[in-house]
């Protein structure tokens, strides 16, 4: 019988403890709370009743399919208009002759630390026909017909909404893909540089490969990112997530369901049956980047 | 590296779009500030125009100084940050120490369970939790929010610290083993003051997103009494929505302690991303 070592078991335990009552131990509760329903305030065990609700009801399902789509499209938006800017941005600030790069990195970032409710507010603000700057803005460059209230208009609203958030987060691609570019060492570049690859053609053919794994790393923490946003779309359109649920993404659909709004009663089951699908997506999510991205990049030693 | 000339037309493209970013990220800031001191009418007039002898006011800050309890909220916020921060860097290095240090049987799996948690968000869980809460008698008290948000933070926190920790010397250690300490001693004053850059680096990381959540206070604290600055300005912007001076200061106000923490710690924290602590 081998002694216990107690000091280890001390270190390890108030981690451990907290994190599974509070992180892991909710989240496999929630998971079985959406196999229960209420049914005369008691709770019964319903098995996948909530989920057959939940895809098969025409109210429901139409509801959930439009946040999913909306989700995606969120996503989308990201990966494709952040995250190029943000390699982009990174790509510039590494050069070695620029100078002022650590006051423009610091400025550039300055978004990302401020919260939703502040970013929401300010661009409903700078966004309002009522006060009037885009419009006149755009009168400044002659576009003034291109001026709509994005978000107020359903077909806009949710792209404009992205765009914000992509704003908003662009600082956190930039900073990682400039950690990546200046730990490539400079004898690789050197060698690139005698054999004629310089300027485009050496971020093209030599960064951009090296850097492959930081941007995988990036995709997918802007995937998890995005389909638990909730905050953002909260804080500049209500829980309603309006115009007519255009902007309506995962996250404000759970908080609807759980919370209740407007005449509709807070249902903490179907709550759950949505969180568990939110789960499910995440998972597939990180599961397809772990083992289908990742371990098919080439890394390369440095 | 790069002797090679650079074209100084690159050179001056580089900084034009360097400056074009610069203000398109700094310009709703810039927008909102100025005008937090400007009179309802200078507002709409010249939105754009620094406030000037005529047009300073400071209507909005008074309207929020009365109708709002923002000195409360801040505090709150203050306390839930700073408190969570300090448990997830205590609990966080001792778990980081024990998988670092020690073999025992179940490391490994100690290790990916306590990592599960970096990739999977805790939004997921709220049902529970806040069922959890509710029978605890914790809803409506900071504790829920620190409770919550030290689960959040520790799985990276564990990542990080474990992987500096294996970089301690074993010798110095040993030495001390050999002195007589005891583990814990080793663990308190020979480890934690060599892997302090990276307790900051983890604290850079906990800090905004504690400070700037919105789910968790509006769930799990959303009385009076224990409004986040995040919640606060929320709640407060909603009901004030045609004041437009109220709102505006607001605003600034809930910008203005982020960006002078930001000041105070935007080295340590950029430093900590790029040095490679997420790879």
């Amino acid at each position: 019988m081998p002694r216990i070592r107690w000091h280890i078991v001390v270190f390890l335990a108030p981690a451990v403890l907290v994190y599974t009552a509070v992180m892991i131990f909710p989240l496999f509760n929630t998971l079985r709370l959406a196999l229960y329903s209420e049914v005369d305030q008691a709770r019964v065990f319903v098995g996948l009743q909530n989920f057959r609700t939940l895809f098969g009801d025409p109210i429901w399902s139409e509801a959930f399919w439009n946040a999913l789509g909306n989700n995606f499209w969120f996503f989308l938006i990201h990966m494709l208009v952040q995250n190029p800017i943000g390699i982009a941005l990174a790509a510039i600030l590494s050069h070695p002759r620029l100078r002022f790069a650590a006051l423009y990195r610091s400025a550039i970032f300055i978004p990302t630390i401020l919260s939703f409710v502040i970013v929401g507010f300010a661009w409903k603000l700078i966004l309002s026909p009522i006060w009037g700057i885009a419009p006149s803005m755009l009168d400044a460059v002659g576009l003034k017909s291109l001026f709509a209230p994005w978000l107020g208009k359903e077909e806009y609203a949710l792209t404009t909404l992205a765009l914000i958030s992509v704003w908003q987060f662009v600082g956190i691609p930039m900073m990682l893909i400039y950690a990546a570019l200046l730990s490539i060492p400079e004898e690789i570049l050197e060698a690139g540089e005698i054999d004629g690859i310089t300027g485009m053609a050496a971020f093209w053919k030599i960064k951009l490969p090296l850097i492959l794994p930081s941007i995988g790393i990036i995709s997918i923490l802007t995937f998890v990112g995005n389909f638990n946003a909730f905050d953002l779309i909260y804080a500049a359109q209500g829980a309603l997530a309006g115009p007519d649920f255009s902007t309506d993404i995962l996250g404000t659909f759970m908080y609807r369901t759980f919370f209740g709004f407007q005449l509709q009663l807070g249902d903490p089951h179907m709550g759950s049956a949505i969180a568990g699908a939110m789960f499910a997506i995440i998972l597939v999510g990180v599961c397809i980047y772990l083992f289908g991205i990742q371990t098919r990049l080439r890394r390369y030693q440095l | 590296m790069h002797k090679a000339r650079t074209n100084p037309i690159n050179l001056f493209a580089m900084h034009g779009a360097l400056i074009l970013y610069t203000i398109i990220a700094l310009f709703p800031v810039f927008v909102i500030l100025i005008n937090s001191f400007k009179t309802r009418k200078a507002i709409f007039r010249e939105p754009l125009a620094l406030p000037d002898a005529d047009t300073f006011s400071l209507i909005g800050y008074q309207t929020v100084m009365k109708q709002g309890d923002f000195f409360l909220y801040f505090q709150n916020s203050l306390i839930v940050t700073v408190a969570s921060l300090f448990f997830v860097l205590l609990f966080g290095a001792m778990a980081a120490f024990a998988l670092a240090e020690y073999r025992f049987k179940g490391n490994l799996w100690m290790g990916l369970y306590l990592a599960l948690g970096i990739m999977i968000p805790i939004r997921i869980g709220t049902v529970a939790i806040l069922e959890m809460m509710v029978a605890t008698g914790l809803v409506n008290t900071l504790w829920a929010l620190i409770l919550v948000y030290t689960a959040q933070g520790l799985p990276l926190a564990v990542f990080i610290l474990s992987e500096f920790m294996r970089q301690v010397s074993d010798d110095l250690k040993n030495a001390g083993r050999i002195d007589g300490l005891s583990e814990y001693t080793i663990f308190f004053r020979l480890v934690l003051p060599l892997v302090r850059p990276a307790m900051a680096t983890v604290a850079v990381f906990n800090m905004i997103p504690i400070w700037n959540d919105l789910w968790f206070p509006l769930i799990l604290a959303p009385a009076e009494e224990t409004k986040t600055l995040t919640l606060g300005s929320q709640v407060f912007i909603g009901q004030f929505v045609t004041d437009w001076n109220a709102v505006l200061s607001a605003l600034s106000m809930a910008i203005l302690p982020v960006l002078i923490l930001y000041v105070i710690f935007s080295r340590q924290l950029i430093r900590g991303i790029t040095s490679g602590a997420v790879k």
